[in-house]
């Protein structure tokens, strides 16, 4: 069935004067492809797998017309390594998967981050382990998402709440990746990629567009070597005037394997400083009351739509209340998690796995204890029980 | 002729290993073509190939184990002009036989470079893709199990249009290079040697037996005619040049007022085929040309004709949050398969909670006020229930009024499928 175009208005009945607003109508999965395409990107491949597929679907209708690739891999494997590839290139790439493709990216994970190549990875979660359900949400990844990676290197995972936070935190993620030449996930979740709903898009705004850093042309280039100030190598690309070297061993500031432990040290604490150094500059996090409070909520993801209805209630009727939603979940934002749970009095953690993110919040609480509440089994958390959980 | 050999780091194989006369082949085709270091790269694998990229003044790319083809391909859509030379072994044959495949089957215009010496030379000899079944391997007896890999043969069959087979000794071996490499399409080079640090020492393989045994296999001759055929990329670009724009997300117009006093959640029971998604839709849309929030979310099997279909609807004056029904404030239940999937749900309405089914539908016992569809009296199809009962829900409150319901079907619908759907809300006027 064809669809007329949406975009020009009815034109009878009794119409309100004037444009009072104008919401559009997508789901967390086109948001974050129309995000990707507005923050410049213009590659993108990856493999069919719900509840990832739309957005497939979406960058193969967006990026043709405007010259950008899209291209369907044979397997999982093969899409990041396109996306590798083209990033390599000079393009910005994106891929998008769950938690099954996450682990054929594995690999290809590592070698992003040794290599330092910017990339976005979308995780739309669903139930694992394994195969699971593929039309239920989870966020039983996010861990995975930290440590799935040989080597243990520090990696970016955002996480966002409803399409409003995957446009704009995907905007966010091109930014890292590009600034920190590395790769960033996007730790969206099945309730979010495929619920549609009304969007006020047009008054989104993406934060200023970042581009890696190029060496200048009065300089030398060594592919790895961070010049001055700066912990992250300047970029040329594959293909370009001046020769390339990528290499997924371990290499020294010129690209070639190296065995010199005094090299390789120096550049694994570079991998993680150029990313942990700097979290405090992208902790993004919302947080809903006083810091000062009975009780704090901690929460992410879809879960936090939930918290909010929650927490909204119980204020209500008297309760002093606050809500912090986490945004960036790795590096994990140490600074303003200390300061809200040190305010507190109450610390309550609601999650939508078995706990993945206990540990961090826990470490953080000086011995105090963490209420706990989690729910994997394919359904929501609902208002009510998060307000079970947080009646005294 | 200029050279692109790195003079800083000379090939290190073992002495007698075929891989060294390949490297030196390589870089002769390259001169031959006049290729600068610049225009070229050099996509290695892992293994002794691995080291190819290392020994070339060119851009370098060496990456894991059987995936050269995949950072190849994204390399070669984002530049394609640049010459990509993939280099790989038996080993990373067998491992990344999917992307050999694939790259066989897309026709993007790079050049496999398939280092053949029939074992794992750098993890110590194991059995490959290639090695003859009465070869000595540190596989144990493994390799007496399985039959070698003829690649170029499969290639062939996989729609490779240039395959190639020779030993790294050929005289030819430059000039077929370059043929490969000039050819404007994926070429595929088994390039077949000896292994002297693994495979030699258990096996009495001579380059000369190798290339008797090749005799044995059927012909690859270059060009495979049947699989002649427009270059990938630029075929792409074609057909994307073709593509049309990408319109915007659908902005819906804010056309009337709503007098929707709290949150309303109505949860859409029925099968495929009945457009369940479609009146979910129709209904956020509706909501929404009225100034309110809207969320939908859908539920059905994989097999899309067959099964159940359910939609959950909110619609509110304010932002939705939470997007789960627990407990709707409308059902409507237009077939047994999707009443089957919230069962509980409906058991447990009450008296101010609004069912509207489809005539005879049998629905577990509830306090919740039912009102049929009379599909049949009205002449309504199975395939217009679903918005039917929306036009119903118009009468019984203030989820949604008629003209913001015809609003959605405008937003939705278009030309005669929409006069149809305005036609059921009419008759459903009565």
């Amino acid at each position: 069935m064809k669809l007329p175009d949406l975009s020009t208005t009815i034109t009878d009945g009794n119409l309100i004067p004037g444009n009072i607003m104008a919401r559009c109508f997508i789901d967390g999965n086109e948001a974050i492809s129309r995000a990707a395409v507005d923050a410049g990107c213009r590659f993108f491949a990856g493999y069919p797998i719900t509840p990832a597929t739309t957005i497939f679907h979406q960058m193969v209708k967006m990026l043709p017309p405007v010259g950008g690739i899209c291209l369907q891999g044979e397997d999982e494997i093969a899409s990041i390594g396109f996306c590798i590839g083209a990033s390599m290139a000079g393009m910005k790439a994106m891929t998008a998967t769950s938690g099954p493709g996450i682990s054929l990216y594995s690999e290809q994970i590592s070698f992003a981050i040794g290599g330092e190549i910017p990339l976005v990875i979308v995780d739309v979660q669903r139930l694992g382990p394994s195969t699971g359900s593929a039309t239920k949400g989870a966020d039983g990844d996010i861990q995975f998402l930290r440590w799935g990676n040989s080597g243990g290197l520090p990696v970016i995972v955002l996480a966002p709440v409803d399409a409003v936070d995957c446009y704009q935190l995907t905007g966010h993620a091109f930014n890292l990746a590009e600034r920190f030449r590395c790769p960033v996930f996007i730790a969206s979740n099945k309730e979010i990629g495929m619920t549609r709903e009304s969007v006020e898009l047009a008054k989104l705004q993406l934060p200023p567009i970042i581009d890696r850093t190029t060496c200048p042309v009065d300089q030398p280039f060594l592919p790895f070597q961070a010049p001055a100030g700066s912990d992250v190598p300047y970029f040329l690309p594959i293909g370009g005037q001046r020769l390339v070297r990528q290499t997924s061993s371990t290499h020294g500031a010129d690209g070639y394997i190296t065995g010199d432990t005094e090299q390789i040290g120096a550049t694994i604490r570079r991998l993680a400083q150029k990313i942990d150094k700097y979290i405090d500059e992208f902790s993004f996090y919302e947080m809903d009351g006083e810091p000062h409070c009975a009780t704090l909520v901690i929460t992410y993801g879809v879960t936090a739509r939930a918290a909010r209805q929650a927490v909204a209630a119980l204020r209500l009727s008297g309760h002093d209340i606050s809500l912090l939603i986490v945004k960036t979940l790795f590096p994990v934002p140490v600074k303003i998690l200390q300061e809200t749970i040190r305010a507190a009095d109450r610390i309550v953690l609601i999650e939508m796995n078995l706990g993945l993110y206990k540990t961090e919040i826990e470490r953080l609480c000086s011995g105090r204890e963490v209420i706990h509440h989690t729910r994997m089994d394919g359904e929501l958390i609902s208002p009510e029980e998060i307000s079970a959980v947080l009646r005294p | 002729m200029t050279s692109l050999l790195n003079a800083q780091r000379p090939p290190v194989f073992c002495p007698g290993c075929s891989h060294e006369r390949t490297v030196h082949a390589l870089d002769q085709a390259l001169g031959r073509l006049d290729r600068a270091g610049n225009q070229v790269a050099v996509v290695s694998d892992i293994g002794c190939s691995g080291l190819f990229d290392t020994f070339f003044d060119t851009h370098a790319l060496h990456g894991l184990h059987g995936r050269a083809l995949t950072y190849a391909t994204g390399l070669k859509m984002a530049c394609p002009e640049l010459t990509v030379i993939v280099v790989m072994g038996d080993g990373g044959l067998g491992i990344g036989g999917a992307h050999v495949l694939s790259a066989c089957r897309r026709n993007l215009d790079i050049t496999l470079l398939v280092l053949n010496n029939f074992n794992y030379g750098m993890t110590g000899g194991q059995c490959s893709a290639t090695t003859p079944a009465g070869a000595t391997t540190s596989s144990g007896f493994l390799n007496r199990l399985e039959a070698p890999l003829d690649i170029c043969t499969v290639a062939g069959a996989a729609g490779a249009p240039w395959v190639d087979r020779l030993v790294a000794t050929d005289r030819q071996l430059s000039e077929r290079l370059a043929g490969a490499i000039a050819f404007n399409g994926f070429a595929l080079l088994d390039i077949r040697g000896v292994c002297p640090g693994r495979f030699s020492a258990h096996n009495r393989t001579s380059l000369r037996q190798i290339e008797a045994d090749m005799h044995e296999l059927p012909p690859a001759d270059t060009i495979v005619a049947a699989n002649q055929r427009p270059e990938y990329s630029a075929h792409y670009r074609q057909l994307a040049a073709a593509a049309p724009a990408c319109l915007p997300p659908a902005r819906i117009e804010m056309r009337r007022q709503h007098a929707l006093p709290r949150r309303c959640r109505i949860l859409l029971l029925g099968a495929a085929g009945q457009r369940i998604n479609t009146a979910g839709e129709v209904l956020c849309l509706a909501a929404m040309s009225s100034g309110l929030h809207a969320s939908q979310k859908n539920d059905y099997p994989i097999t899309v004709m067959r099964g159940h279909s359910v939609s959950e609807v909110i619609v509110d004056c304010e932002p939705i949050g939470y997007t789960g029904i627990d407990k709707p404030d409308v059902v409507i239940a237009l077939a047994a398969e999707g009443v089957a999937r919230r069962r509980q749900i409906i058991g447990a309405l009450s008296a101010d909670d609004l069912v509207i089914r489809s005539e005879g539908l049998e629905l577990p016992p509830s306090q919740a006020r039912i009102i049929d569809v009379p599909a049949a009296t009205l002449g309504i199809g199975p395939r217009d229930q679903a918005l039917a009962a929306l036009a119903i829900l118009c009468s019984q409150g203030p989820a949604i009024t008629r003209e913001a319901l015809q609003d959605g079907c405008k937003l939705r619908f278009g030309g005669s499928i929409l006069d149809k759907a305005l036609d059921v809300i009419d008759r459903c006027r009565s």
